[in-house]
């Protein structure tokens, strides 16, 4: 398994993050199936909705996600998963956040120490548990395999 | 006719469908008429309590059934209705 963003795709994402740094932030990825790879083709940076510890916690409208599947749909796009900062906490998945795991998509977590990316992981939901899976920084702003 | 909205981790048991036509005349009506031609999908919409499950929202159009009468919310032809997924987390669990 595997997941590949390009470069200016993991820019931009860094930069919501780190924005709303010591606040965790969130969005949803979308792109293609190369078989057991994915391929980033675009973000969709959302609002954390929590009304909880918003370092701590993040929600999304359910709305936000009807429109941004409704819009990897239009665009002939998969819908492949969704991302979120933990501010001065590793990029490991809480079990909170493997509570409301979905299977199929890739959870991309993003460290953000002092304000900064420090490290970017990927997991799947696999058997009720998440799995890693390799995480490609692409150099590339288009990628073909 | 009631279109239904699936969301992509439940397309693999609706052989790859986004949206899903059924007759019904209410939300429980609906969800039991897709679970009707894909079974699969029970598990991961009905609680054992056959209860919507807890990480699982239905919109009608822009509406939270929440906010309306519930799985009893009544539907006219035309209406969307949009199964979404629950999505939440956080760095302490």
């Amino acid at each position: 398994m595997k997941i590949i963003m390009p470069q200016h795709l993991v820019k931009a994402m860094s930069a919501w993050l780190e924005e709303a740094y010591p606040h965790e932030a969130c969005g949803f990825l979308t792109g293609r199936l190369e078989g057991a790879t994915r391929i980033v083709e675009q973000i969709i940076p959302v609002a954390n909705r929590s009304t909880e510890n918003l370092r701590r916690r993040f929600v999304i409208d359910p709305l936000d996600y009807l429109r941004a599947e409704q819009q990897a749909d239009a665009a002939g796009r998969v819908l492949l998963g969704v991302f979120h900062s933990h501010p001065d906490h590793p990029a490991v998945p809480s079990e909170h956040d493997l509570a409301s795991a979905q299977p199929f998509f890739s959870y991309v977590i993003a460290s953000i120490e002092n304000g900064s990316m420090s490290a970017i992981r990927s997991y799947q939901l696999q058997h009720e548990a998440f799995t890693e899976e390799q995480f490609v920084h692409h150099k590339e702003e288009t990628i073909s395999l | 006719m009631i279109t239904i909205h699936i969301p992509t981790p439940l397309r693999k048991f609706t052989h790859n469908a986004a949206k899903v036509t059924v007759d019904a005349d209410s939300v429980s009506g609906a969800i039991g008429a897709l679970i009707g031609q894909y079974p699969e999908l029970g598990k991961h919409l009905l609680d054992t309590d056959q209860q919507i499950r807890r990480f699982v929202r239905i919109y009608v159009g822009e509406e939270d059934i929440n906010q309306l009468s519930g799985a009893s919310t009544q539907l006219k032809p035309g209406d969307a209705v949009s199964i979404i997924p629950a999505i939440a987390g956080g760095s302490k669990g």
